[in-house]
């Protein structure tokens, strides 16, 4: 799934994200989550949206304990979005599609 | 009359809609199928579904969902993302105003489910994914081996508590009466397991927490009025469910409770308008009462289309 979102691991976190130079939005997601499939086509839609001025990535925390466990995620899906290599919003579980574009609009 | 851009839309893609687009899409209606989120709706936060008849050892929420999409996608209905902002009823042509513009329609099926209530106590949405949380298959295996307060007596509550035994080393089913409501297996099911321990007459009143996430609940019972902290990690709430009507309020009749009020046709307060599934005042709330209303509402869309 998720063809054309990136998947980040633990090692690549601080290049792909923290160091990034435009904003980028995160998806802690894993395989066993319902929600998390069901977010994949709006994430997909809203990265071909928003190409070259917000980089959506993918991290799956199942393979990867250390990120989610940085930012304490204890629900997923979790949204967060990073500019300059802080974190400036966190959205926890489902989301609408205005909604997202709204959040991402505000903090770009 | 004049032309509307589709015969009927679809509010919601949750088992109601998707049933209600099925059954539309086979009439041959031009149909609108809209979801604000993702289609599957509250089925997707089911780790396990047992009572829909036709899988004998059960489905995942998640399956089903995309078996009753790929359904649906057989017969030409559009499925688009959208969230309704108002609309007006009142005429033949029916209004609906989008987030990002203006649909109109013959018929209008509201199928926009419910959602988890809340407690309202302290501590609920500023610990909202750091501990507290509504889903079980979402957020269950980050609570391994941690002690978990579950809140609530229904058929989710219990059905979810022992979802969670997988990971949790201990769960606290808090309930406020003296028996729970879920049904008679799930029952037997949960008394049976060790790692639930019923808390009788007694509701949550605080979340206590630090940077971390969740620390403690505060428990009181209802009779004798004693609170006392129980610490936990997570703290799932499970007390029931309110309607996604906020869209509909002086549109159509709701009830006390701000479910819309049908009839056994599904018809609403208004002509050509309909209501199906969790959104309804209906006695029972599962996937197979709500594809039922579906079925009903489509059919009904239809007849009102031919007599126009």
């Amino acid at each position: 799934m998720a063809e054309g979102i990136k998947e980040i691991s633990d090692a690549t976190f601080d290049a792909e994200v923290l160091k990034s130079e435009i904003p980028v939005l995160v998806d802690f997601w894993a395989p066993w989550c319902g929600p998390c499939k069901a977010i994949g086509p709006i994430l997909e839609e809203i990265n071909r949206n928003f190409e070259g001025k917000l980089k959506i990535v993918k991290c799956n925390v199942d393979d990867n304990p250390s990120s989610p466990s940085n930012y304490g995620i204890r629900a997923i899906p979790t949204l967060i979005f990073f500019k300059g290599g802080e974190k400036v919003e966190q959205i926890v579980g489902m989301v609408e599609k205005s909604k997202l574009e709204q959040t991402i609009k505000n903090n770009l | 009359m004049s032309g509307t851009d589709y015969d009927l839309v679809i509010i919601g893609a949750g088992p109601a809609g998707l049933a209600a687009a099925l059954y539309a899409g086979r009439a041959r209606l031009s149909v609108l199928l809209l979801e604000k989120a993702a289609p599957g709706g509250q089925i997707l936060v089911t780790d396990w579904i047992e009572n829909y008849p036709g899988f004998p050892e059960g489905i995942s929420g998640t399956d089903l969902m995309m078996h009753m999409v790929a359904q649906v996608n057989r017969f030409g209905v559009d499925i688009q993302t959208g969230e309704v902002i108002s609309m007006d009823l009142t005429g033949q042509v029916k209004r609906l105003e989008l987030n990002d513009k203006t649909i109109t329609a013959k018929t209008v099926i509201i199928a926009s489910g419910s959602s988890p209530s809340k407690l309202g106590i302290p501590g609920e949405n500023r610990y909202l994914g750091r501990g507290v949380s509504t889903c079980a298959t979402c957020d269950g295996p980050f609570f391994k081996d941690s002690v978990i307060v579950a809140v609530g007596g229904g058929d989710t509550a219990v059905q979810e508590s022992l979802y969670l035994t997988r990971f949790a080393k201990k769960i606290f089913l808090i309930h406020r009466r003296d028996q729970l409501r879920a049904v008679k297996l799930l029952q037997e099911r949960v008394k049976n397991n060790d790692k639930v321990e019923i808390i009788w007459d007694s509701t949550i009143t605080e979340i206590k927490g630090g940077a971390e996430g969740v620390e403690a609940v505060t428990v009181k019972n209802l009779k004798t009025g004693v609170e006392s902290d129980l610490a936990a990690e997570g703290c799932f709430v499970w007390v029931g469910t309110i309607p996604n009507t906020e869209f509909a309020v002086g549109h159509v009749e709701l009830d006390e409770k701000g479910f819309i009020i049908t009839n056994g046709r599904m018809q609403t307060s208004i002509p050509g308008v309909y209501a199906a599934g969790d959104v309804r005042n209906t006695p029972l709330r599962q996937v197979v009462t709500a594809v039922g209303d579906g079925a009903i509402a489509a059919n009904e869309a239809m007849h009102f289309i031919e007599n126009m």
